[in-house]
């Protein structure tokens, strides 16, 4: 590791919403996660990265209920829980937007919104329903046009925009996003990283999972890095350098990235990014 | 647009519902608009009812064509009571396809059904509504069953309900013994229902009327309560015109049919259960779990659904339903044999739900569909009939028919997908 300074793996003074300590999760042999510590306050956004096998995902199934971890804390609003199903995480205010969305394409927007908690279950309240959508989409500044078209006709950022809304239908405290903008085209990745933005602004945590250096820089406070299933540093996105994160990621910092950075601008200091090595 | 909550550049009557404030939004307005709108969707093949209700039209006529009995009061009569038994097992079909499953025993579990009341109410002197519980009870196992291996051992429903077609089949003929045959007495409340039991002339009339003020009223409540809440609604001259051409139409259909003997009861309870599996499916939450589960069973699961339960209702509805359908038929014909539920009913079962718009496919199609899908093909039936041609040209027939509905289906979902409807 080159940035040097060893912190917490919260940066801020605020108190954690959530925080885990310790997490350790193996698939038979393999260990998917060691002893990984995450924080994540009100009103913050804390960027998951890591190159493939990580343990990204593993991370985002633990928080949402999939996965039991075998070992660590979970700890939500000062109490110590255990995330034993969807439905806990759901309940515990831990709502997970997965990186296939999840929605049911032959369904509108107020149904997929809905789904699973419809209002009324054997008279259902669409109207209810539908002002409450509206209010979601609007809170959200969300263009999308009418919610009554199926959610096939939407475009990647507007299903996107949908799954998002849902996930802030029970009132969330922690949100996760997993790899928002993997999918998504330039004018739409920025119509989603505006909504991260509108949730940092509401108070909602946000632990967003990605691979893309420019977004993660552009809305995330804290940038927590994993490699190989251990914690690799954490970083306050406004200072650290894509060189020093790509360093962080790979565990190498010589590759040709920080190379190239080295030739172009020499006087790049490399140590501007606060990083812990577990 | 980055803020929707101020109204695009001021249309004339002032502000926008809530709901129609995006400026990308065309705001249909007079019958016009309506009529283009109802255009786009064809266009990118969201087609609903439409084929089978221009279907149902050109065969009446061409059969009315070829010979003006077809018509006749009488016909209709004996047409619309016709449809039931089979058309009650296609109620089941839609519930099935909506999950994107199938059900190919129907066939048998409605003759097993025929078989078990027919033996329990004559041979065992039970009392018929007991042997009608009793045989519907036996569908609801039937389907526990399918529902049980489809959600355990991830059998595929396509060979789980072959396997049932087979094997119930056997059942009935074992339960009918070596006769082969039970006969109902023609004096039972069953047969009479069946074949005797019509609506007096002006119960039909007190029913027309109150579904057109049903209609009336729960869309002007409806219409209020979006009002109320700032969405947009239909209009009262809207919803007036749509009742009273309610009113026309079933009205004139009442008169039409009692010319002859008129509206038989088996008829309404087979309307009955239409409007009360399409409330379920559009009205609360199991129909939209249903819809979720035939779109995307996986996003279904994690928005909370159960999934399992869903298939296992709905199996069990369906088989219920052919039970049903079963004891309906047994009930028609006053007599349960070996071919009760036999021959075609299986495959017309199927061909109803699927030429009335249900798709193949999963997520799409309403109750409707199995009104007016075996409307279709029991017209054929019947046209075919007073021509005097044998069942082999119905059987002809109805395979293209089924054929055109299939291919029908598969180019609206190509559309749909091409227009983003999928």
């Amino acid at each position: 590791m080159a940035s040097s300074p060893t912190r917490a793996p919260a940066a801020t003074a605020r108190e954690a919403v959530l925080s885990l300590r310790g997490i350790t999760k193996s698939f038979g042999a393999v260990a998917a996660l060691t002893g990984v510590d995450l924080d994540v306050s009100a009103g913050e956004v804390v960027a998951v990265v890591g190159d493939n096998g990580a343990g990204k995902s593993t991370l985002v199934k633990i928080l949402s209920g999939v996965h039991a971890p075998d070992g660590g804390t979970i700890t939500f609003e000062s109490r110590q829980v255990s995330i034993a199903s969807p439905a806990a995480a759901h309940q515990l205010g831990i709502a997970t937007v997965f990186q296939d969305l999840a929605l049911c394409e032959n369904l509108n927007v107020i149904e997929n919104l809905f789904l699973g908690q419809e209002l009324r279950a054997l008279r259902l309240d669409d109207v209810a329903m539908e002002v409450r959508s509206w209010e979601l989409l609007r809170q959200l500044s969300a263009k999308i046009p009418t919610v009554r078209i199926p959610v096939a006709s939407l475009s990647g950022g507007q299903r996107q925009t949908v799954a998002i809304a849902r996930s802030l239908l029970g009132d969330p405290k922690v949100i996760v996003l997993d790899e928002p903008t993997a999918a998504l085209g330039v004018a739409q990745t920025t119509e989603v990283l505006n909504l991260v933005e509108r949730l940092r602004e509401q108070g909602h945590g946000v632990i967003m999972i990605s691979h893309n250096m420019a977004d993660v820089k552009a809305v995330a406070d804290r940038v927590a890095v994993l490699r190989l299933g251990r914690n690799n540093g954490f970083f306050d996105a406004a200072t650290v350098s894509a060189e020093d994160l790509i360093a962080a990621i790979t565990g190498a910092h010589d590759n040709v990235v920080a190379r190239r950075a080295t030739r172009t601008a020499p006087s790049t200091s490399s140590s501007t990014g606060k990083a812990a090595q577990p | 647009m980055t803020d929707v909550h101020t109204p695009p550049a001021a249309p004339p009557t002032g502000t926008p519902a809530s709901d129609l404030q995006d400026e990308r939004l065309r705001r249909p307005s007079g019958p016009g608009g309506f009529l283009s709108l109802l255009l786009d969707r064809v266009r990118g093949g969201d087609l609903g009812l439409l084929p089978v209700v221009a279907g149902l039209f050109v065969i009446a006529v061409v059969l009315q064509v070829l010979n003006p009995i077809f018509l006749s009061s009488t016909n209709l009569v004996n047409l619309l009571i016709e449809c039931v038994p089979v058309g009650v097992i296609a109620l089941g079909i839609v519930c099935v396809l909506l999950v994107g499953e199938i059900d190919l025993s129907v066939g048998s579990v409605s003759g097993l059904a025929s078989s078990a009341v027919a033996i329990l109410f004559v041979n065992r002197g039970l009392p018929v509504l007991v042997a009608i519980v009793a045989a519907v009870a036996v569908g609801g196992i039937v389907g526990w069953v399918y529902a049980q291996m489809f959600n355990r051992f991830g059998v595929p429903s396509f060979v789980i309900t072959l396997a049932g077609l087979l094997a119930f089949l056997g059942l009935q003929l074992k339960v009918l013994g070596a006769a082969g045959s039970v006969n109902l007495p023609f004096d039972s409340a069953l047969v009479r229902f069946a074949q005797l039991a019509f609506l007096p002339a002006w119960l039909t009339y007190v029913l027309v009327a109150a579904a057109a003020c049903a209609l009336f009223a729960s869309g002007y409540a409806h219409a209020r309560k979006r009002r109320s809440a700032g969405l947009s609604s239909r209009s009262v001259s809207l919803l007036l015109a749509r009742s009273a051409a309610l009113l026309a139409g079933l009205g004139f259909a009442a008169w039409y049919l009692n010319r002859a003997r008129g509206v038989g009861w088996m008829f309404v309870l087979f309307v009955a259960l239409v409007l009360m599996l399409h409330y379920a499916l559009s009205r609360t939450k199991w129909g939209k779990s249903v819809y979720a589960v035939g779109g995307n069973a996986e996003a279904a699961r994690r928005a909370g659904i159960n999934v399992r339960l869903v298939y296992t209702s709905v199996f069990m509805l369906c088989s219920s339903l052919a039970a049903i359908g079963g004891v309906l038929a047994a009930a028609r014909l006053a007599a349960a044999n070996q071919s009760s539920g036999a021959g075609d009913v299986n495959l017309n079962a199927i061909a109803a739900a699927v030429i009335g718009g249900t798709s193949l496919f999963g997520g799409r199609g309403t109750a409707f569909a199995a009104l007016l899908g075996i409307l279709v093909i029991q017209s054929i039936s019947s046209g075919l009939t007073l021509l005097n041609l044998d069942s082999s040209y119905r059987f002809i027939v109805t395979g293209v028919v089924l054929l055109l509905a299939v291919t029908l289906d598969s180019v609206a979902r190509r559309s749909r997908k091409s227009s983003g409807r999928a």
